[in-house]
């Protein structure tokens, strides 16, 4: 109890404060979060699209695999991006063991299969209900993609924030990949699991709470931006 | 017209198993204004997409123009669905939406949707979301896209269900406006008044099945089928 | 609306634009464990060091039996581990060039207030850990393959008795760092090994206590060791050596006497006493 209570004055502190260090890791953590997010976005939209709307042999299959993978253990990822990355793995002449670069690799591999499965939850509807009068149009493969992606895209923020609120909650994949260097692959999460592991359970709890936060803010955000999109609604 | 004349050979449609339409042969020509008849659930909508390429049947073939695939013929085409489907969108954004598919410049584009949107009455409503719109206003816009194409076919399906007497009124001189552009006209209706005031002639629709093509003086004075006779006197079982 | 949206552009902007405020372009990566790491060593040594050569030093904090693993596949410069049979199979198997001594710190046995097993001031900590075995008082190992770990299965293994994860029933083998173990024996309780380091600077004691302490057995030896470029080129040989000079040198060494926390030294340097 007196935990709880401290680390709400600890992190009020810390805030207040703007601590440098701290200010350094929020900033960092959301740096990879959103590259993770923008590319897992670009991946995985068009591909929620084209699963949406192209049939082909094999496409409920692996719709089955992709919402499948939305439950893959961090430490799974983590460990064969490791393996991949690390000097002795395939990829290992790219030096980016323990960057920034591989924790944004486990990241994407992780929300990928979220971002598509969720979005192509939301367009298959979406084009369940536009697929005759598109077609009454004419319109090319390409062109319904674009239509329903569009059209979409308010319902489509939550998706693509679904996949932000795993990535910027992971610590098993990124621990392992980044390696949780001071100043160079240290973010929120794996400061509150080294914190932990200090016993500073009232720290950690701080740092937990402004995640939180930031967090909660950055949703707000999406999705105050996602409603003064254009098409404005008239009734 | 490289869409007409539209055939339907033998062509039969089943759905899960379900017999919906059944070996059914049909023409149409350019000229005539086709209304097509029937009771409720007696295949009038399927025979549309069928004619329109949005269903393929199970047996049999359509041709439009002799040839069996559709392919960019049906951008010469446009259909106003029974349910409009609003596009989450603008009014003035979804009566421009085929066009933008179709490719047409933003400019031209925009000169075409006023006039469409000020025809049926649309105008004032443009920026509102086309989701929002009343039953009657859907109808409209939905009638509105359709016309903006400038389709050699257009396939209308119960276009005035929603509209008040007046919408009524005006869509059906919209309707004989398209005819009078050239446009074949295929549409179902309810309305014997309705029929009676359009229709160059008739085919009439009996558990997916064709009961007649007739023209339509004779179709309303004297059904060839036993099964017309009955619905123009109000008394076709189910 | 209008406002939300420029907001965010705003926020993303100051995010993106101020990246590089960090990152040396010079840089080696250390494999070293938790509990250098945590005890605050690193934060007190590196830059001392990058003051002076400006290299950035990246420290993969994990336990001993991993940063050797990384050593292995090439993925760390420099070492710096305290477990001297396993440092000595890696220069043997040839994965290392040369390895050095640093510095020793020391471990305790810490365990509940209530001491179920009697051996608070006891100083043989063979004899302690005898008595646990004897009085079935809850042990908990942090069972992750780290330098701590396989000391306290050396003490074990020397008194002839048998642990492992699989029992017997009140030795627990958490798979955990120092901290979270120290957590765990805390809530238990349980007696567990703690480098002392980690122990001081652990916020979370619960009533946990030093129960042994000052045994010859329970100091702990730094080594490092450069990992060898003949098996993996990328190895950056100068800027490691640099740092390993340097640490085992005046300077790093009188750094590392420097350190303290609540006025207690944690690291006794002895580069030079030993050498290789
Ligand atoms: N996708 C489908 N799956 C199964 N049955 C269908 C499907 N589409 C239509 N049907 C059935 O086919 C029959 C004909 O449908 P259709 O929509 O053509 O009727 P309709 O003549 O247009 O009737 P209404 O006047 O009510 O609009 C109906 O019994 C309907 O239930
Ligand atoms: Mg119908």
């Amino acid at each position: 109890m007196s935990e709880i209570l401290s680390a709400f004055s600890i992190a009020f502190d810390l805030i207040v404060s703007l601590d440098r260090e701290l200010i350094e890791i929020i900033r960092r953590t959301f740096l990879v979060s959103l590259s993770a997010v923008a590319i897992a976005t670009l991946i995985g939209l068009p591909a929620g699209a084209v699963l949406a709307v192209v049939r082909f042999p094999g496409r409920r299959a692996l719709v089955i695999l992709i919402n499948a993978l939305m439950g893959l253990p961090p430490v799974v990822v983590g460990l064969v991006i490791y393996l991949v990355l690390s000097r002795s793995g395939p990829l290992g002449f790219m030096g980016l063991m323990f960057s920034p670069t591989a924790m944004i690799v486990a990241q994407c591999v992780l929300i990928v299969p979220i971002v598509t499965a969720l979005s192509h939850q939301v367009l298959r509807e979406l084009y369940e209900e536009y697929r005759e009068q598109l077609c009454s149009f004419g319109a090319t493969l390409p062109q319904m993609i674009l239509t329903i992606l569009w059209d979409g895209r308010r319902n489509l923020v939550t998706s693509v924030m679904a996949g932000f609120g795993r990535a910027v909650a992971e610590v098993g994949a990124v621990l392992i990949v980044g390696g949780n260097i001071a100043g160079v692959t240290r973010v929120m999460t794996t400061t509150i699991a080294l914190e932990t592991s200090k016993g500073d359970l009232a720290l950690a709890l701080a740092l937990g709470m402004i995640l939180v936060v930031t967090a909660i803010a950055l949703n707000a955000s999406a999705f105050l931006v996602g409603d003064a999109a254009p098409a404005r609604q008239g009734g | 017209m490289p869409s007409l004349p539209l055939s339907l050979e033998n062509v039969s449609l089943s759905i899960g198993g379900a017999s919906l339409i059944e070996d059914v042969s049909l023409t149409l020509h350019h000229g005539p204004r086709t209304i097509i008849l029937g009771a409720n659930g007696a295949g009038k909508s399927l025979i549309l997409r069928l004619s329109h390429g949005l269903l393929g049947p199970t047996r049999g073939s359509v041709r439009w123009g002799g040839a069996e695939r559709l392919g960019p013929l049906r951008r010469r085409q446009a259909m106003v669905f029974q349910k409009p489907i609003m596009l989450r969108r603008s009014t003035r954004a979804n009566a421009g939406y085929g066009l933008k598919i179709a490719g047409m410049p933003r400019s031209e584009r925009e000169a075409r949707v006023a006039q469409v949107l000020e025809r049926v009455g649309l105008a004032r409503l443009a920026e509102r979301d086309a989701r929002v719109l009343s039953g009657g206003e859907q109808q409209k816009l939905a009638l509105a896209r359709a016309w903006a194409l400038d389709p050699e076919i257009m396939f209308l399906d119960e276009p005035t269900a929603n509209l008040d007497p007046t919408a009524t009124a005006a869509v059906e001189a919209i309707v004989n406006e398209i005819h009078a552009g050239g446009a074949k006209i295929v549409m179902t209706t309810q309305s014997l008044s309705q029929a009676k005031r359009l229709a160059d002639e008739v085919i009439f629709v009996h558990r997916g099945r064709v009961a007649e093509q007739t023209p339509a003086d004779e179709f309303f004075a004297n059904p060839r089928s036993a099964e017309a006779a009955a619905f123009l006197k109000g008394e076709l079982a189910w | 609306m209008y406002f939300a949206r420029r907001a965010l552009l705003a926020v993303l902007a100051v995010l993106f634009l101020t990246l590089p405020a960090t990152a040396q372009d010079k840089f080696i990566t250390v494999a070293s464990t938790t509990s250098t790491e945590q005890s605050g060593l690193f934060k007190h040594l590196l830059p001392a060091f990058t003051r002076a050569s400006a290299i950035e030093v990246r420290v993969v904090a994990v336990g001993t039996g991993q940063a050797i693993k990384l050593g292995e596949k090439g993925d760390a410069d420099v070492l710096l581990v305290h477990h001297k049979p396993s440092e000595e199979k890696f220069i043997a198997e040839g994965w290392g060039v040369k390895r050095l001594e640093v510095m020793y710190n020391d471990f305790v046995v810490v365990g509940p207030d209530s001491d179920p097993a009697k051996i608070k001031g006891i100083t043989d900590v063979s004899a302690a850990f005898r008595k646990i075995a004897e009085t079935k008082s809850t042990w908990a190992s942090r069972g992750d393959a780290s330098g701590t770990d396989l000391a306290e299965k050396e003490i074990w293994q020397a008194l002839g008795i048998a642990v492992s994860k699989s029992g017997p029933e009140w030795y627990r083998e958490l798979g955990q760092g120092m901290g979270p173990t120290l957590n765990t024996s805390a809530q238990l309780p349980a007696y567990t090994l703690s480098d002392r380091g980690t122990w001081i600077s652990f916020k979370n004691r619960g009533p946990l206590q030093i129960v042994v302490e000052g045994d010859q057995k329970l100091f702990n030896q730094y080594g490092v060791m450069l990992v060898n470029p003949a098996k993996h080129p990328h190895v950056k040989v100068e800027l490691g050596q640099q740092f390993i000079d340097w640490i085992v040198a005046d300077a790093g060494q009188k750094t590392i006497a420097d350190y303290k926390i609540e006025g207690q030294q944690l690291f006794f340097p002895n580069a030079r006493k030993q050498g290789s």
